[in-house]
């Protein structure tokens, strides 16, 4: 990662810093400023809550916050000054790539016992196998076909358990996946301190918010066409901003289609040919 | 890196200190309610102040902080003419105040340093304010000042009496709203409270029977404050609300208060720990 930076660098991409776009300048400014073409490639955004009981109880994380305290603020090193809560029994909520990433962080950060519980069976879980391979690897344990309803706290606040109700797999709906159904007074209380809820994510909403004549999708997320040109003339977008929470694969399979076609669209507002293959 | 163009100590007991940064991007787009997102160096924590003041043509942004944990207490030994490693924002929206016309504007301690630019600019913008501003002591009090040039009426209480008046925000407030009432109609059309959790939960009591329109400006515990983790949530009006990216402004009549002042204390163990281990042989100053 940082030597694909410094090549970037090296390339002559200047990276600036500490500017969030949409607040510290907007996508109009920019252009103002003697741009031609604009990227988003603002990432994933807000994360998604379960709406249940307890959820602002302590001891709650979004997988993001787990993940940003660790690992960008590197909260598990003493010489680093972001805090993060030790912990002891943690449960996970949802069943992606980035629960995988959180349950095998939390096991590394002390964790006795880390559970990964999922409203589906394991077939169904969107993490990619290998994924799963290494979380169980690592001691993860799953807890599949219970959908989480509640998370419990002691008087002062503090995470005690995560209830669930253990589900059976139903009938496939129309995309041939199979739904859960409750299983009648199947109610049980896995005890924990910690859950990390991990069910992603629904775009950030600072840059749609302050450009006019982009457009969103019904999530939020931004519209782009094939040749990831939005509507707003030469602003281009990809990864999680425009699909919502994908892999990192995907991601930069967007970035090298959308940096094609930034420069097939340059190369045309200036009259120059098109370049070879 | 960012230049600290000016230091200054607010008050006697020098708890609360003033930062003029030079930061360009955040002078040009920062209006009265935002707040920055500084650390001081590779190894320290993001931490959110609010916007004190800009100034767009030296591009200057200025923040007013209270030393409480160890970042704060590490700032306020940053000297002017040292920089810091990182400063991002204008973050959060601006507070609303399009269409006011009489405003009570509540602080109480720091909260008055974040309270002073959103009087300012109704105060320029025509607005009448007036400004309840508490201490606890007289050792404590900033803006005195800067306070009475933006407000129409101002009233500065300490909890021991020992600066202006005797007693809470709490008091005055009702006091304020009680004397401002025509044909049993409250004047004020919003009242704008900032301060500790627990003060303006009891100012969110005095105003509802009113049924005065009351904002406050909320300060979870944040990580990155842009929206990305989720830290920073609370429940108003029965529905999670992240402060970063749809605050820090809130109805203090639909905000759950208990679940948000059990949050703020999440970390204090790590906190008061972290405080007690300040290098004071290098002043705080990591690298020395």
């Amino acid at each position: 990662m940082a030597a694909e930076i410094e090549n970037l660098k090296a390339m002559g991409v200047k990276i600036v810093n500490n500017v969030i776009v949409g607040k510290s300048i907007t996508i109009d400014e920019l252009f103002e400023e003697g741009y031609e073409a604009v990227f988003i490639g603002s990432g994933a955004g807000l994360p998604q809550f379960l709406h249940i009981p307890g959820e602002n109880l302590m001891g709650v994380y979004s997988a993001n916050e787990l993940l940003t305290r660790t690992n960008l603020m590197k909260a598990y090193r003493e010489d680093y000054d972001t805090p993060i809560k030790k912990f002891n029994k943690v449960a996970v909520v949802g069943a992606g790539n980035v629960a995988m990433d959180a349950a095998r962080v939390a096991k590394r950060l002390g964790a006795s016992e880390v559970h990964v519980v999922y409203r589906r069976g394991k077939n169904e879980m969107p993490a990619r196998q290998e994924e799963v391979e290494h979380a169980e690897a690592e001691g993860i344990e799953f807890n599949m076909l219970n959908n989480p309803c509640a998370i419990l706290g002691d008087e002062s606040g503090h995470v005690i358990g995560l209830q669930c109700v253990r589900q059976e797999l139903g009938a496939p709906d129309e995309r041939g996946r199979r739904s859960p159904v409750p299983v009648e007074g199947s109610t049980w209380t896995l005890e924990c301190d910690t859950v990390i809820i991990a069910i992603g994510t629904s775009p950030n909403p600072l840059i749609r918010s302050t450009t006019p004549g982009l457009t969103t999708t019904r999530k939020g997320g931004i519209d782009a066409d094939d040749m990831a040109h939005t509507e707003k003339v030469a602003v281009f977008a990809g990864g999680d901003a425009v699909t919502g929470s994908a892999t990192v694969i995907m991601a930069m399979g967007a970035g090298k289609n959308a940096a094609y076609w930034i420069d097939e669209y340059i190369r045309r507002v200036n009259g120059e040919p098109k370049a070879e293959e | 890196m960012y230049k600290v163009v000016t230091k200054r100590f607010l008050n006697d007991a020098k708890t609360i200190c003033l930062f003029e940064i030079e930061a360009p991007y955040i002078a040009r787009h920062a209006r009265a309610g935002q707040f920055v997102i500084f650390r001081l160096d590779e190894q320290g924590e993001r931490v959110p102040v609010s916007v004190a003041g800009y100034d767009r043509e030296k591009g200057t942004v200025t923040v007013m902080v209270q030393a409480a944990g160890r970042t704060t207490k590490m700032l306020h030994t940053v000297e002017q003419g040292d920089y810091i490693s990182d400063i991002a924002g204008p973050l959060g929206k601006a507070t609303e105040m399009e269409g006011l016309k009489k405003v009570c504007v509540v602080g109480g301690g720091v909260g008055c340093a974040i309270a002073y630019p959103i009087a300012k600019e109704m105060h320029e913008r025509g607005i009448e304010v007036t400004f309840i501003a508490g201490f606890r002591s007289a050792d404590i009090v900033i803006l005195k000042d800067e306070l009475r040039e933006v407000s129409d009426k101002l009233i500065i209480c300490t909890d021991d009496g020992s600066y202006g008046k005797k007693g809470f925000t709490t008091v005055f407030l009702k006091q304020e709203i009680e004397s401002n009432i025509i044909w049993s109609r409250p004047q004020f059309d919003r009242v704008i409270a900032i301060g500790p959790d627990i003060m303006m939960k009891f100012l969110a009591d005095v105003t509802r029977p009113y049924g005065i329109s009351t904002i406050i400006s909320l300060d979870p515990i944040m990580v990155d404050g842009t929206g990305m983790c989720g830290c920073c949530r609370v429940i108003v009006g029965g529905e999670t609300k992240f402060a970063c990216v749809d605050g820090p402004d809130f109805d203090a009549h639909q905000v759950d208060f208990d679940s948000l002042i059990k949050r703020a204390a999440f970390y204090k163990e790590e906190q008061d720990e972290a405080a007690k281990h300040i290098c004071h042989m290098t002043g705080g100053k990591r690298n020395g």
